[in-house]
């Protein structure tokens, strides 16, 4: 059985290499495709009807005025009379037209009458959601009582974070083709291989006859798993139309509405500790919702899960708001954030730094050793010693100062994926795999570990990916792609290779294959480079093509990927006490993340993310009305995210080191995107002398704070 | 994919543009109120009596000069040039995101200048010479800007890249060297969602420094 | 949005032709930002849509006669910034234009229709309609108000005037023109911007047939003037808070003063308390954080905005010191 190990960390030629993305270029551009930018010809345009109301029932729908709308070649109703409506921006009908302008018009024509019904849309007062909120989790642990009472500190508070919607830039959305037997979707998925088969069981077409086409997506962050109901009804809209061609994207508001979200969670919390510091208590009653099915309870507390003494109760609150969906690191920037304002909290109630809190206890965390080289790391990098003082006790003039802490934990084991390597006799290599490259640089690791592993330059490697033609690989979430893809690269082109060993052995003095390597573009015997041929001689003697398929396997993935991630973020800020508003000044991120494929892209998903924690922390959250039930900042002016002025300095330290190398791939999606949020608030907390219940920490909030007014809200 | 030529000549035999009548444009140079179509005759006389010209409100042909060409398109006065250069001129760099003149996505240039295109009127743009990022990155391999965004890896999902660098194009021609506060200044009229910013300002001041962008 | 036919006049005249006597019979399109947004969320379906960027009558920042100047209303917020002149003569109406930080909005974006653009409200982009009333009863006022009115409000509009240069121009007593097919009239700044009553008013006083063709500020000598708007994020974002103040010094004390604010009321809102508290004062910490005070004495906030009375206090306090130099 072939040997899969990656190559020694001295031995790479393109593994862990700073490589520039491979479509940059064609990205920075304009030149990518996406779903959205295809105009096949015969092109029609979709639009849709949605509900404007959160809870409503529909007593009767006339489309007819639509159907006979100037263009209009298809209407489909998708929720008829008698319907009930529990949430804002459920599609009602849908229609296909000329143009998009002539499509719209025809939407305005379809008449609803509508029953509206009372709704629940908002999720931060537990004591009004009344009989909408239902037990959801129950967890005792140790004797909380008993070390409630022994405590020698205890503190108490609340915190809140928000209902957050995904806001890809690319909306949901596909351009669909329904002609004859066969269907051709240009979408916009995090699942290009899962694609067919879940649009298929919507429409009943076998998934054969459904062609996924996706060279580019425009963000997706959990939200993209899905063929969704605008897969179907957009086929019909085709398949009613002739078989032409139907695009079809969500408007903004409506992607904002229902298109994903992440669900909120909010927490009573009282922790207690023993004189030394060492925590000995959770309590928390926590509620959350991520719309008309409530909220899962989070993982509370957070990472320090060792803590002897718990009691947890949790309260998923239905209400009328679109569905939530995963949303990079499901649930985990929450409960970070929860769990590291509470330790924090205790930390200032103990008088201590809670620097020495965190260190102090990560032996409550499965990975302390971990923790505690990462922190102190992220310590020296925001020269934590030098700038850190207690709470409110930082200022200058109006400007207060403040230090925080977030720590984070993920799996991030490798996905079933397969890939295909072929090796043609002109000296091409093709490498073949049903995945998709978010933007993470997917494309980009898996030619550098081709490429690494044949030899070869780079661009000798013919990557073709985002199409269900070729293997199946897993769907792109909860970092998985990279061990995933990585695998089955480095699978398929090392069996690929073996096969040419094998054809070569006889050209070779009949040196057997173990004993031939590929290296600069040659094959040659191993210690005997002179002895050998150019990559081009060496497939000149195949008769046909070669071709490997790799597999990885998650349940045995050769030591080439495994799970566990561990990283801590460290925040800097600064906050004008006479207006409220938040300046991160700087923040850190030290992350292991196992063999690092390319430092660059690496780099670039550590920033990303930290980036959604500024947005998280200091500005977005979806805003709905009681009175009206409306979502009334569904659109990109009042969902507001961080601007490039708006994000101050950030550092990233890789943990590159054999120990973590030796670990093979893990993945950095949802890692890094963790911690932010709780580092940010707790810096604002040391900053301005007291806690800022909730986030984002806008004017309002922290201003209410530090008036005494600090509540959820 | 059909070519531009193609959509234009579909939207004419199914939209209803070829039974109106339409003055040809003979320049790039000439007026707006010029080369707009007239819309019913009679429509088009009350308006020439009181001096301005009346155009739809049913669809018009117009025509943009779209990175130095002059391209014939048919639209509705109603319709925005980002709808128009995404949909039948098939120039598709320029992105609808928030479709609000908020995110940035849809930026090009107008007379040399940067616009949201989402909120500019096609009809409102002839007579303007109009850059999409296409053109203004028409040498991809060797553009200075092009290569500092891939080298500072300034794109991730790549879908407001676009719009960045346009909005970077312009900030660089107005201001050759800005500094790190004015390369911040120059992008605020823009947004990414998967955290791009570090990449950007990076790309940004490395190609100033530069000089060729 | 609905259909609408366009017009292209070249002239003031044929644009004043082009107008109706309803809202609904034609819209004035400048820079686009704002009516474009409002046509495509079906908050205003015109039937015609007017271009005036075609009109020669609207461009153009001059000197006056008296020593003033002119600022042609079609004039984007980029020309006016780059007027380096008027910037040092009126550094309210510059540092106002700074903070409209997208380059993309101050290439588009005229002065003239900032100061008649429509209220970013997101009841009313809802399609509440100006007061967001619901069965007669506003939403506003046990809504979402974390954005509105803190003074001002007088029960029934709560939204705020989004104009950036509203409250400079007011500070620095501006005047601005209008034109229609009877004439000429000239109106102050502050007069300009009025509090509507019922959904069917507009928050300026312009009639359906009516252009607003230029801004006239007087002369400048003497004066000093600053802005100062508190904004949570640095990339394009609405101020929360804005205050412009115009002041004339005597011996190192304020012989006049004018003080606006801006985002806290349906109007830019002129704080005559403020003024009085600073007159005859020397500009400083304490004489600021005074006139800031009596700028939102009358503030009456709502259930979640109490936190912008701080920020119009604050931007008070620090638009004099700046302004003081």
């Amino acid at each position: 059985m072939a040997e899969y190990n990656w190559p020694a960390m001295a031995e790479r030629s393109w593994i862990g290499k700073r490589i520039s993305r491979l479509d940059g270029p064609q990205k920075s551009g304009g030149r990518a495709k996406y779903g959205s930018d295809m105009n096949p010809a015969e092109l029609l345009h979709g639009a849709i009807l949605v509900s404007p109301y959160a809870h409503a029932k529909i007593n009767s729908i006339d489309t007819s005025a639509a159907k006979a709308s100037p263009g209009v070649t298809a209407v489909i109703t998708i929720e008829g009379a008698g319907k009930e409506i529990q949430w804002e921006g459920t599609i009602i009908a849908a229609v296909a037209a000329e143009t998009e302008v002539q499509a719209r018009d025809a939407v305005r024509k379809i008449k609803v009458d509508w029953q509206v019904l009372p709704h629940l849309v908002q999720d931060d007062d537990l004591s009004k959601a009344g009989s909408r909120a239902k037990p959801a989790g129950e967890k005792i642990q140790g004797d909380p009582d008993a070390a409630k009472a022994a405590a020698a500190f205890r503190v108490s508070g609340e915190y809140g974070i928000p209902v957050l919607t995904h806001c890809c830039l690319e909306p949901h959305g596909q351009v669909i083709q329904w002609k004859g037997d066969e269907i051709v979707s240009w979408c916009s998925t995090q699942s290009v291989s899962n694609y067919a088969g879940d649009l298929g069981g919507q429409i009943e077409v076998p998934a054969t006859a459904i062609k996924v086409h996706q060279d580019h997506i425009g963000g997706g962050f959990g939200s993209k798993f899905q063929s969704d109901q605008w897969g179907a009804f957009c086929a019909q809209l085709s398949k009613q139309s002739g078989g032409r061609p139907v695009k079809f994207f969500l408007d903004r508001n409506v992607e904002l509405m229902i298109a994903g979200n992440r669900p909120s969670h909010y927490a009573k919390i009282t922790l207690g500790a023993d004189k030394e510091g060492k925590i000995t208590l959770w309590e928390s009653d926590s509620w959350s919702t991520g719309g008309f099915t409530g909220g899962n309870i989070p993982p509370i507390p957070y990472v320090f899960t060792k803590i002897a003494n718990q009691r947890l109760s949790h309260n998923a609150v239905s209400t009328n708001n679109g569905p939530q969906r995963a949303w990079r690191a499901p649930n985990h920037p929450q409960a970070s954030y929860l769990t590291c304002a509470a330790i924090d909290d205790l930390a200032a109630k103990m008088g201590k730094d809670p620097m020495e809190v965190f260190l102090a206890n990560f032996d409550l965390t499965a990975r302390g050793d971990a923790y505690t080289r990462q922190l102190k790391k992220a310590a020296k990098l925001i020269d934590w010693e030098a700038n850190w003082k207690g709470r409110g006790k930082n200022r200058q003039g109006h400007i207060a100062h403040g230090l925080g802490i977030g720590v984070a934990t993920w799996g991030g084991a490798g996905h079933d994926s397969r890939a295909t390597a072929r090796i043609h006799p002109d000296g091409t290599v093709e490498l073949e795999c049903g995945t998709q490259d978010l933007g993470t640089g997917t494309r980009t690791i898996m030619v550098q570990v081709a490429a690494d592993t044949l030899g070869l330059p780079m661009d000798a490697i013919r990557l073709k990916i985002g199409q269900n033609a070729y293997p199946p690989s897993g769907a792109s979430g909860g970092s998985t792609t990279a061990g995933g893809v990585s695998s089955s690269t480095r699978i398929a082109t090392t069996d690929a290779l073996n096969l040419l060993f094998e054809q070569l052995s006889s050209s070779l003095d009949n040196t057997p294959a173990a004993n031939l390597e590929a290296k600069n573009g040659r094959i040659q015997v191993k210690g005997n480079p002179s002895k050998g041929m150019t990559w081009r001689e060496a497939c000149r003697k195949l008769a046909s093509p070669i071709e490997a398929l790799g597999h990885n396997n998650p349940r045995n993935p050769r030591g080439l990927n495994t799970g566990g991630a561990a990283g801590v973020q460290v925040a800097k800020v600064s906050v004008d006490t006479e207006t409220g508003v938040v300046t991160l000044d700087k923040i850190v991120a030290v992350q292991d993340c196992g063999l690092i494929l390319n430092p660059k892209t690496a780099e670039s998903q550590v920033y990303g993310a930290m980036i959604m924690s500024v947005c998280g922390a200091l500005y977005e959250e979806r805003i709905v009305d009681e009175l009206s039930g409306r979502m009334l900042n569904a659109d990109m002016e009042f969902y507001k995210l961080a601007g490039a002025p708006d994000i101050g300095e950030m550092v990233v330290e890789m943990e590159i080191d054999p120990e973590n190398d030796a670990r093979g791939v893990i993945g950095l999606g949802e890692p890094p995107v963790i911690s932010g949020i709780a580092a940010i608030g707790n810096a604002v907390a040391n900053a301005i002398g007291v806690r800022v219940p909730m986030v984002p920490l806008t004017p309002r909030r922290v201003l209410d704070a530090m008036n005494g007014n600090g509540r959820i809200s | 994919m059909s070519s531009p030529k193609e959509q234009g000549k579909h939207k004419g035999s199914k939209g209803e543009v070829s039974r109106r009548g339409f003055l040809e444009v003979t320049s790039a140079g000439g007026a707006a109120a010029a080369t707009v179509a007239l819309d019913r005759p009679a429509a088009a006389q009350t308006g020439a009596q009181a001096g301005a010209r009346i155009a739809g409100p049913g669809p018009v042909a117009i025509t943009l000069n779209v990175n130095g060409k002059m391209l014939k398109v048919n639209v509705e006065p109603r319709e925005t040039l980002l709808d128009t250069l995404r949909g039948p001129l098939d120039h598709t760099g320029a992105k609808r995101v928030c479709d609000r003149g908020t995110c940035g996505a849809c930026t090009v240039m107008m007379d040399g200048k940067s616009v949201y295109s989402c909120t500019v009127l096609a009809i409102d743009a002839q007579g303007s010479k109009i850059e999409t990022v296409e053109g203004l990155t028409a040498d991809l391999k060797n553009d200075a800007l092009v290569k500092a965004f891939v080298e500072h890896d300034a794109q991730q999902c790549g879908y407001c890249t676009p719009g960045f660098m346009v909005a970077a194009k312009m900030l660089l021609k107005e201001t050759p060297k800005p500094t790190y506060a004015e390369v911040k200044a120059g992008l605020s009229g823009n947004l990414c969602r998967c955290g791009t910013y570090v990449g950007l300002r990076g790309a940004v001041l490395e190609a100033a420094q530069g000089g060729r962008a | 949005m609905e259909a609408f036919a366009y017009a292209n006049p070249a002239s003031l005249k044929e644009a004043i032709a082009s107008l109706g006597t309803n809202w609904e019979d034609a819209a004035i399109l400048a820079g686009g930002t704002d009516l474009i947004t409002l046509m495509k969320q079906y908050v205003y379906s015109p039937k015609k849509v007017v271009n005036i960027k075609g009109v020669k009558e609207l461009k153009g920042i001059e000197r006056t006669g008296d020593g003033g100047f002119r600022i042609g209303a079609a004039v984007t917020i980029d020309e006016l910034l780059k007027n380096r002149i008027l910037g040092e003569e009126f550094p309210a109406l510059q540092m106002a234009a700074k903070g409209i930080t997208s380059p993309q909005m101050r290439h588009m974006g005229t002065v003239g229709g900032d100061l008649c653009q429509r209220p970013r409200c997101w009841y009313f982009r809802n399609g509440f309609g100006l007061l967001a009333l619901k069965d007669g009863k506003s939403l506003v006022a046990e809504g979402e108000n974390q954005y509105h009115a803190i003074l001002g409000h007088n029960g029934k509009a709560y939204f705020v005037s989004a104009s950036s240069f509203g409250p400079a121009l007011v500070a620095c007593g501006a005047k601005v023109k209008i034109s229609s097919a009877s004439g000429v009239r000239e109106v102050n700044a502050e007069d300009f911007f009025r509090v509507p009553t019922s959904d069917a008013e507009r928050e300026v006083d312009l009639k359906p047939n009516e252009i607003l063709t230029e801004i006239v500020l007087p002369v400048s000598r003497g004066t000093k003037s600053s802005t100062y708007e508190v904004r949570q994020r640095e990339v394009f974002d609405w101020p929360l808070a804005t205050a412009s103040v115009m002041l004339r010094m005597s011996g190192g004390k304020v012989s006049e003063a004018r003080i606006a604010l801006g985002h806290v009321a349906p109007k830019p809102w002129r704080a005559t308390a403020a003024e009085q508290a600073i007159k005859g004062q020397t500009i400083n910490e304490e004489t600021a954080g005074k006139a800031g005070e009596a700028a939102v004495a009358g503030a009456q906030p709502l259930s979640q905005n109490g936190y912008k009375v701080q920020l119009a206090k604050t931007a008070v306090k620090r638009a004099l010191l700046a302004a003081k130099g």
